[in-house]
């Protein structure tokens, strides 16, 4: 192609090489250092700081050097110190180190099967063959809001087909990646276009929460939840911190099966956490990640949201489709704004879409086929509902199989809240260093919060970890 | 980390050419009406992004006329969308795999030691020292995003510098991400080529060791690349100015039809020792647009240095979307990884180049045999995927409303959506609405 490069000529130096087609070849290390010499003896005439070693007789020629090592600069990066391991991913790293045969898995939150392996749902498998086959798929692009189909299936999964919102078009809903996209582009949002920049989470909470939302722009605080004392809720001191919040701030609220600690609100509670958000205009927003796992209902799960959402009030919900279609590694989510009118609901969608396409453009179409052709599918769907199920009431069985292995055993204390807190994790009430000990003697691997995923025991392996509980439990009491 | 300021009445510049289109967005600050209006009542519609709003409008009508030139996405002949042989190959391998969830660390890092080879060269030392923080991105947006963070953060004050023009999302990232940006001179309106006097000054005009966003082939939006001897010099002028230089690689393959030969400028800065970044987006030349498949990489001074950077770079995607989505993934390291997909895909990518190579030479030929008054040289001096014909706002709105043509407001036309049937009418079209200028 020819380029113009008026100034070099008019300054007398040969115009760079015209090349129509891209036929140079850059392999013959003579023409390519010839053509290096000539530049650089442009340059060394024509500017003053010069590099390094060439710099003594700017006009004789310029013996060529090794490549990298001669210009090798230091890195601008050079001041950076390795961060920290994800506490909770970290934990797998280490697992993965161990060698021990015995070795037990209970920090990520993803499902295993009594055999101990990752499931593939037959539902997931039978939609993806049915993808794979038609041969009329292309991949172009989704829409910056992602699939049509996919969003409005979501919504009505977790609002409830009927919902008044969702036929009032008062629902927004977008496709992002699996509930940490959701919650950090309604994070985003809510930082641009809210007036109330502060968002107040559960203590504890999911270890990715604070960070996602400070990295948002919003100010994180907290409010009492877990009551180490009964293992269960803190109502009161919620209630308290809840109404002396600002008016206007946002709650992030566990949807179901909170995480990490299992305890949840029952429905009389929530309905008194909802009178007072509404009563102070606290803004709720749900991360929705284990709906159908917590109880094995679909509807049951998604109670808390669709009482906020009845009252006609607004609220944001994120939901993951990790662990209830066991779809984790494809970043299958949404976030749902419900708004107090369809024309509002236009608009929130529109500025959201300015938040979507400066961090990654539009979201993968892989996942959310996946989950548009199982909830679309009458038979399919019910399938899953069952799959579901089976998930769910695995777990509940081995929560029921660690009570019944800890009274066998007469290990201290009362264990009754393995039975009492629902969803993939049970926080045991274990300290630091009782987890610590359990991992350097029995091999098992837990976040040093005590939290153990139960997703990750079987009938085969309860008696070790039960074993390692009540020797952690008798040595550091 | 410290919170972001709230963003009240920021004004939002995007370049559409050589027009500044500005919007305001606005906060909301009253709390009086909220339990009447709720909270999002003024919230204010939002502008359409200037591409994706053309594929929408597109879609919208029902001419039998019309074409789309707006996104950068290839058609067939037929005008078609193209799913490659090599990745239905690779689909059928993988399809209802155990990979859902428990092997993403190792398809992650295969997928990266995949790109890097290909955008450095398999035996370049960066590669076989792993001197590199390589990680799976969401294509070449999120690749660009995630570096934009990690500029931020490490050094926080530093603007990035992008040609005039760039891709019109290019500013919107790093905006979000909080850094300043900064345009120097590339575009030569005149020729239609490369304004490289103005673009050697600015370099050396700007301060030391300050950011700058290269597009490496198949320049996004005008098609103007520099030429290898031009790319030297900017590379030595960089060393002279320590200048960080960020490559967007979007369109490995799609420029000449050579992989290779489209790598050419990243494989010049490496030989004159540059510690890079990279952002790799496979939606183009592996068809894989809505998968979300991309590499970033950023050269270090040693694997110790390299392992610190990609931690924090983890960090960064960790609490944005944690990983990207493992299908695409799979897809990519199972096509790169089997030297017969690998040589089939090498195959399909000369054949898109060449189509759209084909196209331009066509619509040169109709323009000139139509007599048009003006120069369209630059039809086949541009270079990839797209052309910036020089045409005036005036004349895209003419070539919307009356010959349902779509093309975005700079003139960009994506010759992707060019095809032998629709060749004549869009000559003949961009003849009406130039012949009296």
């Amino acid at each position: 192609m020819r380029q113009q490069n008026t100034s070099l000529e008019a300054h007398g130096f040969e115009s760079p090489t015209t090349e129509s087609s891209f036929s140079s070849s850059i392999s013959s290390s003579s023409s390519a250092t010839d053509r290096r010499l000539k530049a650089l003896a442009r340059h060394l005439v024509d500017s003053s700081p010069v590099m390094d070693s060439h710099s003594q007789n700017p006009n004789d020629t310029v013996s060529p050097s090794p490549t990298s090592s001669a210009f090798h600069a230091d890195s601008v990066f050079a001041h950076l110190v390795r961060a920290p391991e994800d506490p909770i991913l970290g934990v797998t790293v280490a697992y993965n180190k161990d060698p021990s045969p015995i070795k037990l898995n209970l920090g990520v939150g993803a499902y295993r099967t009594e055999e101990g392996k990752p499931l593939v749902l037959n539902v997931v498998r039978q939609a993806e063959q049915q993808l794979v086959n038609d041969r009329s798929r292309v991949k172009e692009y989704l829409p910056i809001v992602g699939l049509a189909e996919y969003n409005k299936l979501s919504a009505k999964l977790i609002l409830g087909a009927d919902s008044p919102a969702i036929q009032e078009n008062r629902v927004t809903t977008v496709q992002c990646l699996s509930g940490t996209g959701s919650l950090r582009v309604g994070g985003e949002f809510l930082a641009r276009h809210y007036h109330q920049l502060t968002i107040y989470i559960p203590l504890p909470t999911w270890g990715n929460h604070p960070k996602v939302f400070t990295l948002a722009g919003l100010s994180v605080k907290t409010y009492r939840y877990y009551d180490p004392a009964t293992r269960g809720l803190d109502f009161q001191g919620l209630l308290e911190d809840l109404g002396s919040a600002p008016s206007g701030a946002i709650v992030l609220l566990h949807a179901c099966a909170h995480n990490p600690t299992g305890v949840d609100p029952t429905i009389q509670q929530w309905e008194q956490i909802r009178q007072l958000m509404r009563s102070k205009a606290l803004l709720p927003f749900f991360d929705s990640a284990y709906q159908g796992f917590a109880s094995g209902s679909l509807d049951a799960d998604a109670q808390p949201v669709r009482m906020f959402v009845a009252d006609g009030g607004e609220c944001l919900v994120a939901q993951s489709y990790a662990k209830n279609m066991g779809l984790y590694g494809e970043r299958v989510g949404a976030l749902s704004i419900v708004c107090k009118s369809a024309d509002v609901a236009s608009r929130v969608e529109s500025q959201l879409k300015l938040v979507i396409r400066p961090m990654y453009s539009s979201p993968p179409i892989h996942g959310a086929s996946i989950v548009a052709t199982i909830l679309k599918d009458r038979n399919l769907y019910t399938e899953w509902t069952i799959e579901l199920k089976a998930m769910a009431d695995r777990i509940i069985s081995m929560r029921q199989q660690l009570f019944d292995a800890l009274r066998a055993r007469g290990t201290p204390g009362d264990w009754s809240h393995i039975i009492k807190q629902i969803g993939m994790f049970t926080f045991t009430g274990l300290n630091s260093e009782q987890v610590a000990f359990m991992t350097r003697e029995y091999h098992i691997y837990m976040t040093s919060d005590g939290r153990i995923s139960m997703a990750g025991l079987s009938s085969r392996t309860v008696p070790h970890l039960a074993d390692a509980i009540h020797a952690a439990v008798t040595s550091f009491a | 980390m410290k919170p972001k300021p709230p963003r009240i009445n920021i004004i939002m510049w995007r370049f559409m050419g050589s027009r500044l289109i500005s919007s305001t967005r606005c906060m909301s600050t009253s709390t009086k009406a909220l339990s009447r209006f709720g909270w999002w009542d003024r919230v204010s519609p939002a502008a359409k992004d200037p591409i994706i709003g053309v594929t929408e409008a597109f879609l919208a009508d029902t001419n039998p006329h019309k074409i789309n030139l707006g996104v950068g996405a290839y058609r067939d002949d037929e005008g078609k969308p193209v799913v490659l042989q090599c990745v239905r190959n690779a689909e059928a391998k993988i399809a209802g795999c155990d990979f859902m969830e428990s092997n993403a660390t190792a398809v992650g890092s295969k997928l990266v030691e995949e790109s890097v080879k290909l955008a450095y060269g398999k035996d370049a030392n960066v590669v076989k020292e792993g001197t590199f923080a390589g990680l799976q991105a969401l294509s070449g947006t999120g690749a660009c995003r995630l570096f934009a963070e990690f500029q931020r953060r490490f050094h926080p004050e530093s603007p990035i510098y992008f040609p005039d023009p760039t891709w019109s999302n290019h500013p919107n990232i790093w905006r979000d991400a909080q850094v300043p940006v900064r345009t120097f001179q590339y575009y030569h309106p005149v020729s239609k080529g490369l304004n490289f006097a103005a673009l050697m000054d600015d370099i050396k005009n700007a301060p030391d060791a300050s950011f700058f966003l290269l597009h490496p082939c198949a320049h996004n939006p005008t098609g103007v690349d520099p030429t290898a001897e031009q790319w030297r010099e900017i590379s030595y002028q960089f060393k002279v100015k320590s200048h960080f230089p960020f490559f967007d690689v979007a369109y490995q393959g799609f420029a000449s039809g050579d992989l290779d030969m489209d790598a050419q400028a990243i494989r010049i800065f490496l030989e004159d020792g540059h510690l890079i970044g990279c952002a790799q987006s496979f939606a183009k030349n592996m068809g894989l647009y809505g998968h979300r498949v991309g590499c970033l990489s950023v050269l270090c001074a040693d694997a110790k240095q390299a392992v610190a950077v990609k931690s924090q770079l983890q960090q960064i995607a960790r609490a944005m979307y944690s990983n990207p989505p493992i299908h695409g993934l799979l897809l990519v390291s199972t096509i790169l990884s089997d030297p017969e997909t690998k040589a089939l895909w090498v195959k399909e990518v000369k054949v898109m180049a060449n189509r759209i190579q084909q196209m331009r030479s066509t619509l040169r030929e109709s323009l000139e045999k139509l007599a048009s008054p003006l120069n369209w040289e630059h039809i086949t001096n541009q270079v990839g995927m797209f052309c910036f014909s020089g045409l005036t706002a005036d004349q895209v709105d003419r070539l919307v409303r009356e010959f349902h043509i779509y093309l975005t407001q700079d003139g960009r036309m994506s010759m992707a959506g060019v095809t032998t049937s629709n060749v004549s009418y869009l000559a003949n079209a961009i003849h009406e609405v130039t012949r009296y200028n």
